[in-house]
């Protein structure tokens, strides 16, 4: 139901404190399209079904179609305009370059949250495991064996850094 | 952005080069633009109120409530759009849909009332607001029921007057056939009478969706000279026409773009929400945002279901002597394109056999059901399904090895096609063994033991490339040396701007990654016909080389005016700089292509001259199936096409997988679930289920054959859609080949095949003894 009350949320944004008046109806989506203009989540399915409008709040994916605005006060968020330091690339998003792993590209910020999410937890997902985590995210364009190649390609050159780094 | 210094990069050869895509970096850092981002200040949002019947007189519709809600900027119904827009109906072959109702409904989901408002949330509420009284009418939705049906969809048919062979439609009465297409080689009647044996089935492909998931989205706002159209839009072109048309206007005073599409599909063809958003914005006076939910998508545009009779005689050595077609496709309330689908894969019914004596009947019906049009495959997904699985039932009754059987009967070069059009540049022998090799076809095959068995399955198929339709190019050269490509292609993820960047680099000399390609914008790019049907390489490609080609004919003659020697290697920026004085000044290049063609006779559907080329593709699977539940498992799936000689291997080969792996969902999965109502069950992620990351097969792997398509530019033609072609037959006959279950209706389901498996145990336990 809608409510015409405005709410004030303050939170940090890929790094820099904000605020924004909402109402409590308004999605988390809502917020980073309309007030902050990111427009990296999408929204698809609208039910949370397909994964386009993923968004990381306190290190964990949710979203963005579904989580309500109000929740984010006082969060940590994240999209996949973060991946980026400076000009340079995140090893994932070159990664999904190199082996072409999207089409149209409207779902693609959502597995590149995802996959972000998961090498944090395991950096060295098997094939299966990739599925898993992954299983929420829809690819209408089928590019799914192009993006488990990218993340585990992502994955050896970001284990291959490590190893470089600690020699 | 890198810098890029052009002129001293090499002139290294582009086409063939595995590229990847020139917006790669835009897409992985969302930047990427889809009109989906797209708001406009004063911008009002759209929701709209459809139809809760199938069929039915509207009695009455009261916005009062809705008018009243606080926030509501106003409610539109078709009295309102009748003041702006005296004939609202729009189509490509019929003008049978009306922008929202006009006194009666045709289906659920169809478009009677709009709210406007700032704030979407509320323009959504208010909906809620809106009373429309209906008188039911009884509904049809059978599309082999309505060819005979007393309840008629339409009260008169009114052809829209591009296409010859509707004309004769035009006032029509008490019929829901909107296009009869017939093809007539020899005398079937004598085929069958001389057969050794006669075949005959009935196969079915159910109502399915293309979800793209950008949903459809369009965006209406008046300009000092008219009106601009921001639409996720696959045809720009033919929507700046068809909004002229409606309104009235000048193609000047109506400019349309588009930008990436996410995801297309066929969904986002010809005109779809173009005509509201158009007719709210100048009712409104104010920008006006049409963005569907994905439900709304289920009603706007879907893929035909069809009923295919297929009737074969084949001789004693397995030859198919003669074929009769019948074939019905369930267009729903609105033609969309459906009369062309009708036809272009109509006539490839018979499949891709040499057959002496072939009969087709091909019926667009109009029914009670959401509308259907072009989707990935325009029809040949449903060709193939039926074809390929009465050739697998044909080689399995004479006890033949069906990649024999299809060896002996596929065309060859230069033999005519039932249409009478010599085959040319069609690899289907190719792609038959090519497919068979990595199937590894005549090693032994383990079969599994206990209640695991294993079987597979061949299936090819091919499309003619539509024809006759127009692509326009420019390319121009700035002086220092940047190249511009401009287009009205779309690119929807396929990697057009890509492949049309190499076509020009190759010519020009450049790479392709310093070449802009310009997205549609019917004020800045030329004419395209359309981007559907995988015609964008062929008729774009040889668009794009032509403007490149008048560039260079003009820097040629620029350096002979000078006195530049001909070897020396002429560039724009060094012609430019010398003519103009300093940093100034275009070559600009204009291409245009139209491939020849001959219409179809309107008796027999014989022509010699039916297409610019055969597009081919085959599919080889493996599948592991349980005994007991009737499960099975997709464990191996190879796909091979002739695309000519691919312009990019690298993105051909994730359009080839990505077509298969599209195509699993109509094969497996998809349906539109409609009750006896005409009521949609299913219109959501939630219980519409496509293929999603643990559907993949356990091995899947794309090939290309070696071709050349001598018409195509640099030997290339269209690749899309190919990898759809053979994969449900190709299923079909692998849960036959394990389990001797014959399915030959979509979606394939366990428990289908768990029925069908325990409703037949004796079968099951003699075969298992």
């Amino acid at each position: 139901m809608m409510s015409n009350r405005m709410t004030s949320i303050s939170f940090v944004l890929n790094g820099e404190p904000v605020s924004a008046q909402i109402q409590p109806h308004h999605t988390a989506l809502d917020v980073l399209r309309n007030i902050f203009e990111l427009n990296g989540a999408r929204e698809s399915c609208g039910q949370g079904l397909c994964g386009c409008c993923t968004v990381i709040v306190d290190g964990q994916s949710v979203s963005g179609c579904l989580y309500l605005a109000p929740a984010l006060d006082g969060t940590y968020v994240e999209t996949v305009e973060s991946l980026e330091e400076g000009a340079e690339l995140d090893p994932l998003q070159q990664a999904f370059i190199d082996c072409g792993a999207f089409q149209c590209g409207f779902c693609t910020s959502g597995f590149l949250l995802m996959a972000k999410q998961l090498l944090q937890s395991n950096p060295d997902p098997s094939k299966e495991q990739i599925s898993n985590y992954l299983s929420g995210n829809l690819c209408r364009c089928g590019a799914y064996p192009e993006i488990i190649r990218a993340i585990q390609l992502a994955a050896q050159r970001m284990n291959q850094k490590k190893l470089e780094e600690t020699a | 952005m890198e810098h890029i210094d052009i002129a001293s990069l090499p002139a290294a050869k582009q086409v063939g080069r595995p590229l990847d895509r020139l917006e790669a970096k835009a897409k992985v850092t969302g930047r990427a633009e889809y009109i989906h981002n797209l708001t406009l200040p004063r911008m009002l949002h759209a929701k709209i109120l459809r139809s809760t019947v199938a069929h039915g007189r509207i009695v009455s519709i009261d916005t009062t409530q809705a008018r009243a809600m606080k926030g509501v900027h106003s409610v539109i119904t078709s009295e309102d759009v009748l003041k702006v827009i005296p004939e609202p109906y729009f189509g490509p072959a019929f003008h049978d849909q009306p922008i929202l109702a006009i006194g009666k409904v045709h289906y659920v989901g169809e478009p009677v009332a709009v709210v406007l408002a700032t704030d979407p949330y509320v323009a959504q509420e208010a909906l809620h607001l809106i009373e429309v009284q209906y008188e039911e009418l009884p509904a049809v939705l059978d599309e082999v029921e309505a060819v005979r049906s007393e309840i008629v969809v339409h009260d008169e048919l009114k052809p829209a007057g591009t296409f010859p062979d509707l004309k004769h439609l035009a006032g029509r009465k008490n019929t829901n056939i909107a296009l009869d297409f017939h093809v007539r080689r020899g005398d079937v009647e004598k085929a069958f009478a001389e057969a050794e044996h006669v075949f005959e089935h009935t196969f079915r492909t159910q109502q399915v969706m293309h979800t793209p998931l950008e949903p459809l989205v369009s965006i209406g706002e008046l300009t000092d000279t008219g009106m601009t159209i921001h639409t996720s839009s696959q045809s720009p072109s033919f929507v700046r026409i068809e909004v002229a048309r409606l309104l009235g206007w000048s193609e000047a005073q109506i400019r349309v773009r588009t930008a990436f599409l996410g995801g297309g599909f066929g969904a986002k063809l010809y005109i779809k929400l173009e005509a509201l958003a158009a007719a709210l914005t100048l009712i409104s006076r104010r920008p006006v945002k049409i963005a569907l939910s994905m439900e709304e998508q289920f009603y706007t545009i879907t893929k035909h279901a069809t009923t295919f009779r297929i009737k074969s005689a084949v001789n004693k050595e397995g030859r198919i002597i003669g074929r009769e077609c019948e074939v019905w496709w369930n267009g729903g309330a609105c033609a969309d394109i459906g009369p062309r689908v009708t036809q272009k894969s109509g006539f490839t019914a018979a499949g891709p056999y040499d057959i002496e004596n072939v009969s087709v009947d091909s019926y667009q019906i109009y029914t009670n059901l959401p509308p259907a049009g072009a989707f990935r495959g325009f029809g040949i997904t449903q060709m193939v399904w039926a074809y390929e699985s009465q050739a697998d039932i044909i080689a399995r009754e004479l006890g033949m090895d069906p990649v024999e059987f299809r060896r002996i009967n596929l065309l060859r070069e230069g033999r005519p096609h039932a249409t009478g059009t010599l085959m040319k540049d069609a690899h289907l022998i190719e792609v038959l063994d090519c497919t068979a090799k990595r199937m590894k076809w005549d090693e032994p095959f383990d079969r599994g033991t206990g209640t695991i068995r294993r079987g597979r399955g061949i299936g090819i198929g091919f499309k003619a490339l539509v024809a006759p339709t127009t692509s326009m190019a420019m390319v121009s050269l700035s002086a220092d040396g940047s190249c511009f490509v401009y287009t009205s292609t779309v690119d929807m993820g396929q990697g057009s701007d890509t492949a049309l960047a190499m076509v020009a680099a190759e010519v020009l000399g450049l790479r392709a990654e310093a070449v802009r390609v310009i997205h549609p914008d019917t004020d800045v790019t030329p004419y395209d016909m359309a981007t559907l049907g995988s015609r964008s390489t062929f008729h774009m490609g040889h668009a794009v080389r032509l403007a490149a080609e008048d560039a260079v004919a003009q820097m040629q003659a620029m350096a002979a005016e000078y006195g530049i020697d001909e070897a020396e290697r002429i560039d724009a920026s060094s012609l430019l700089k010398r003519r103009y004085g300093m940093q100034a000044g275009n070559i600009v290049g204009i291409g245009s292509f139209i491939p020849d063609y001959i219409s179809p006779d309107k008796d027999t559907g014989q022509s010699d001259n039916i297409t610019p080329n055969w597009m081919i593709g085959g599919t080889g699977v493996e599948v592991e199936v349980d005994t007991e539940t009737g499960q099975f498992r997709i464990v191996r799936m190879e796909n091979v096409v002739d695309c000519g000689t691919p312009l990019n291997p690298k993105i051909v080969e994730t359009q080839v997988s990505g077509a298969a792996i599209m195509q699993l969902g109509a094969a497996l999965y998809e349906n539109m679930e409609f009750d006896e109502d005409g009521q949609l069950r299913n219109a959501s992620f939630a219980e519409y289920k496509i293929p999603g990351i643990h559907d993949l097969p356990a091995h899947l792997d794309t090939d290309i054959v070696k071709a050349v398509q001598h018409s195509g530019p640099y030997g290339a033609k269209g690749v899309g859609e190919s990898g759809t072609f053979g994969v449900a037959s190709a299923i079909a006959e692998a849960i036959h080949d394990a389990v001797g279950i014959r399915l030959t209706a979509m979606p394939m389901r366990y428990e289908q095949v768990c029925r069908a498996l325990h409703g037949n145990e004796a079968l099951f336990q003699a075969e298992d003894a």
